[in-house]
């Protein structure tokens, strides 16, 4: 029974919620990849456009909710997304052909163009600050848990609860979805092939007649839609703040380079490196241990390797000792 | 001599709109717009530095400009002396046990060749020392919290005055530069960008979460001041005559005696805080125009070309025999150091340290918009970047009330939209930032004042 409780206790406390915050990072992890596979730069803007998405999707969200509208269960932020995205790929395109597509043109180098997106995420993050604000604001709404802790108590008489909430399975179902449709896109269309061989070598896919516009265009409309979707999971399941939103960007960088930068697929996987190692370290294990061991040498400490202060510090160490070792990241970076 | 004009004109226009400043809102948020000027002023020099000399991405100014104003209260604050004696012992232990470990690691990799063996035993030199480090330290840093938590809790300082602190604090950052150097310099240009973003976030996340070190979010605050105080300055005898002296106009219209007290007695004031911010100016101004000489000195020396050289085509300096890595470090520790210097220099004018307000946003983006915008290469052009940069950042709410004014003057007062705009001036310098970027990347993409090589 006791290794039943001690199994449920790290469920609840470490592997369900670094599922679910690992998907929220995979997601934009796996767009800043593709940016940086196809356009060559590393998109600094990755968490305010996370939050440009997310913003709109909650104005959508009130407005339905002024009407009346709901999803009973489901938050009504679910109906709300496709607007959210309709409106950032409108917002990407835009800005693309406003400021990025002349480096572009110019063959400028990556480091122009990361500098160039620090001014579009300046210019997002006021955008993002005067429409709604720098506040906290939740917007869930519908039924709060699956499974709450007293009720999985009494249904197994254990010791230990296990809560999960409607959010993460939500996330964990979306990401599935999402993810299985790009990769699925990415592996077996032809417009996916074409990205891939853009990637791969760009000189050698425009020999082969691959519009190098439709490329990009397609680049910039998936990192739209995964910028919306992951960030409004992420202020579905926590709450949505601007700065939050611009802090994610690290960990983002993170997982994407620990998962080989340039991979969608590593840095889809890189995001649950980093969100299981975030939460491992910073977990106190002293209650499993209690489980675990005779009452004799039961500890009387924390257990905790690192306070969670330190918790953004954990993933930027993983990524600074991937770095050091292996620079083209866990999952053997190969563009695409 | 024309370019010494760009150069001489582009500062009196910034000199000018300081002044405006002065008449227009009050001479003490020009002064204090003017000290913190020269402040990024030095941080930019730090990074041009870097990026103009050198073309190395240094993202962690964050950090460094952090560890200068850690070493400003490490440098200024008197020593706790209570928390010394139940916990100093343990820490000093602790240092002890790090400098050890960095020597026996350094002792594996240099006796044995590199194999998997090699890796588990660093490894495990790591780990051990993790723990031994945990255990001796544990309960010390619990003790030294606890001593008095409200005013101190900390080990506290030197106690010696805080101008030291802005050469220690170039110190710790060019020291912590070395390391991440060492670490980080061999990787490619955008993935040095996040790498050195990352480790200065890592660099904030421990001076805000070691309380005994540095108080953490409980801040530090009443640090000594280089220059003096204005309730000192008010009752001195010498500084209420000069302010007379100053406002004998505005005071020999006033008849009445006790009205003309009155008067004097506000206008002294108003007069020491102008004093005070006077006397830091003049400081910031001196570090400034000495590191200014320096960097220039430095930019038109061989060392210089050889730096350019190496930016310009690493390979062909490599095949001339220049040493780029170690190079490359050099200029990382000193250009680091620089930024040092600024974040001890920030502490001091602010009297507080406040672990808390270090956010990238700020104190890297920013900076980097400084550097971009002013010239990057060009130290006057990097100034002024900082200069410029600045005075619109501070400047920008005004400016956008007027401009929102403007444009919504048809529009009630009451008007919903004009309500919320008003609202949400304060973001509308982030606008300003991002908006200035993006046209001088795009129009003017080497600056304000570009980079011009006298060639000898």
């Amino acid at each position: 029974m006791d290794y039943i409780n001690a199994i449920v206790l790290l469920l609840n406390y470490i592997f369900v919620p670094a599922l679910s915050y690992g998907s929220q990072l995979a997601l934009g992890a796996i767009f800043v990849s593709l940016i940086y596979g196809i356009l060559r730069f590393a998109y600094f803007t990755a968490g305010d456009l996370m939050s440009f998405g997310t913003m709109f999707t909650i104005l959508f969200t009130w407005y339905f909710q002024s009407l009346g509208f709901s999803l009973g269960i489901f938050p009504t932020a679910l109906i709300a997304i496709p607007f959210g995205i309709i409106i950032t790929i409108f917002y990407v395109l835009l800005k693309d052909k406003l400021v990025f597509s002349y480096y572009r043109f110019k063959k400028s180098p990556p480091v122009q163009l990361a500098m160039v997106s620090i001014g579009t995420m300046f210019v997002t993050q006021a955008i993002v600050r005067i429409i709604i604000g720098p506040f906290d604001r939740r917007f869930f709404d519908g039924e709060k848990f699956i499974l709450k802790a007293n009720e999985f108590k009494e249904m197994t008489g254990l010791n230990e609860g296990l809560t999960i909430k409607s959010t993460q399975v939500i996330t964990l179902l979306v990401t599935i979805v999402v993810v299985s449709i790009l990769f699925w896109f990415l592996n077996k269309t032809k417009t996916g092939k074409s990205m891939r061989a853009y990637s791969d070598n760009e000189d050698l896919a425009l020999l082969s007649g691959i519009d190098p516009k439709r490329v990009v265009m397609i680049t910039w409309v998936i990192a739209a839609i995964l910028a919306t979707v992951g960030g409004t999971l992420y202020g579905l399941d926590k709450s949505f703040k601007p700065f939050t939103y611009f802090n994610n960007m690290l960990p983002i960088f993170a997982a994407a380079i620990v998962g080989g930068i340039g991979n969608p697929f590593g840095a889809f996987l890189g995001g649950y490196v980093i969100a299981f190692s975030e939460i491992l370290v910073t977990y106190a294990y002293r209650k499993f241990f209690i489980y675990l061991l005779p009452e004799s040498i039961e500890p009387d400490s924390l257990l905790q390797l690192l306070s969670t202060d330190y918790k953004f510090a954990v993933s930027f160490s993983i990524l600074v000792v991937v770095l050091l070792f292996r620079p083209s990241g866990i999952f053997k970076g190969k563009v695409l | 001599m024309r370019q010494n004009l760009d150069v001489i004109s582009a500062y009196a226009i910034m000199l000018g709109l300081i002044i405006l400043v002065g008449f227009l809102q009050s001479w003490s948020i020009a002064l204090s717009i003017l000290c913190f000027c020269l402040i990024s002023a030095v941080m930019t020099m730090g990074a041009n530095i870097q990026w103009g000399y050198a073309g190395l991405i240094n993202f962690g100014i964050m950090g460094y400009t952090a560890l200068g104003g850690l070493a400003a209260v490490l440098v200024s604050v008197p020593p706790v002396q209570e928390a010394w004696q139940v916990g100093g012992l343990n820490m000093i232990l602790c240092a002890f046990l790090i400098a050890f470990m960095v020597f026996s690691i350094r002792f594996i990799i240099k006796k044995y060749k590199k194999s998997n063996k090699r890796n588990y035993a660093i490894a495990f030199v790591i780990i051990v020392g993790l723990v031994i480090l945990r255990l001796v330290s544990g309960p010390a840093i619990e003790s030294i919290e606890a001593v008095n938590p409200a005013t101190t809790g900390f080990l506290g300082g030197m106690g010696f005055p805080i101008l030291f602190s802005w050469i220690v604090g170039a110190f710790f950052a060019g020291g912590l530069a070395y390391v991440i150097g060492k670490i980080a310099l061999g990787l490619r240009a955008d993935y040095l960008a996040i790498a050195t973003l990352l480790i200065s976030e890592i660099v904030i996340a421990v001076i805000k979460h070691e309380d005994w070190l540095s108080r953490g979010v409980k801040n530090v605050i009443g640090l000594k001041r280089p220059v003096p105080y204005e309730i000192d300055l008010q009752t001195k005898e010498w500084f209420i005559n000069l302010v007379a002296k100053f406002n004998q106009g505005t005071l020999n219209v006033i008849t009445d005696t006790l009205a003309r007290e009155q008067m004097l007695k506000q206008l002294v004031i108003e007069g020491s805080t102008v004093f005070v911010k006077l006397c830091f100016a003049g400081l910031f101004s001196i570090v400034v125009i000495i590191l200014l000489i320096i960097t220039q000195k430095a930019l038109y020396s061989p060392w210089g070309r050889m730096m350019r050289a190496i930016r310009d085509n690493e390979e062909a300096a490599n095949a001339m025999g220049k040493n780029v890595v170690k190079q490359h470090l050099l200029i990382f520790v000193l250009g680091s150091a620089i930024v040092g210097i600024a974040g001890a220099m920030m502490v001091t004018y602010d009297g507080l340290f406040t672990p808390g307000s270090y956010r990238p946003m700020r104190y890297t983006f920013l900076i980097w918009v400084m550097v971009i915008v002013g010239g990057s290469g060009n130290n006057f052009g990097a100034v002024l970047g900082g200069f410029a940069v600045w005075f619109l950042w501070i400047e920008a709410a005004p400016i956008a009330l007027f401009l929102i004014n403007f444009f919504t003057s048809g529009l009630e007062e009451t008007n919903a939209l004009k309500a919320h705009l008003i609202d949400s001036i304060p973001y509308f310098r982030f606008l300003m930032m991002g908006v200035g970027l993006l046209l001088i990347m795009r129009y003017r993409p080497k600056g304000i004042l570009p980079e011009k090589i006298k060639h000898v």
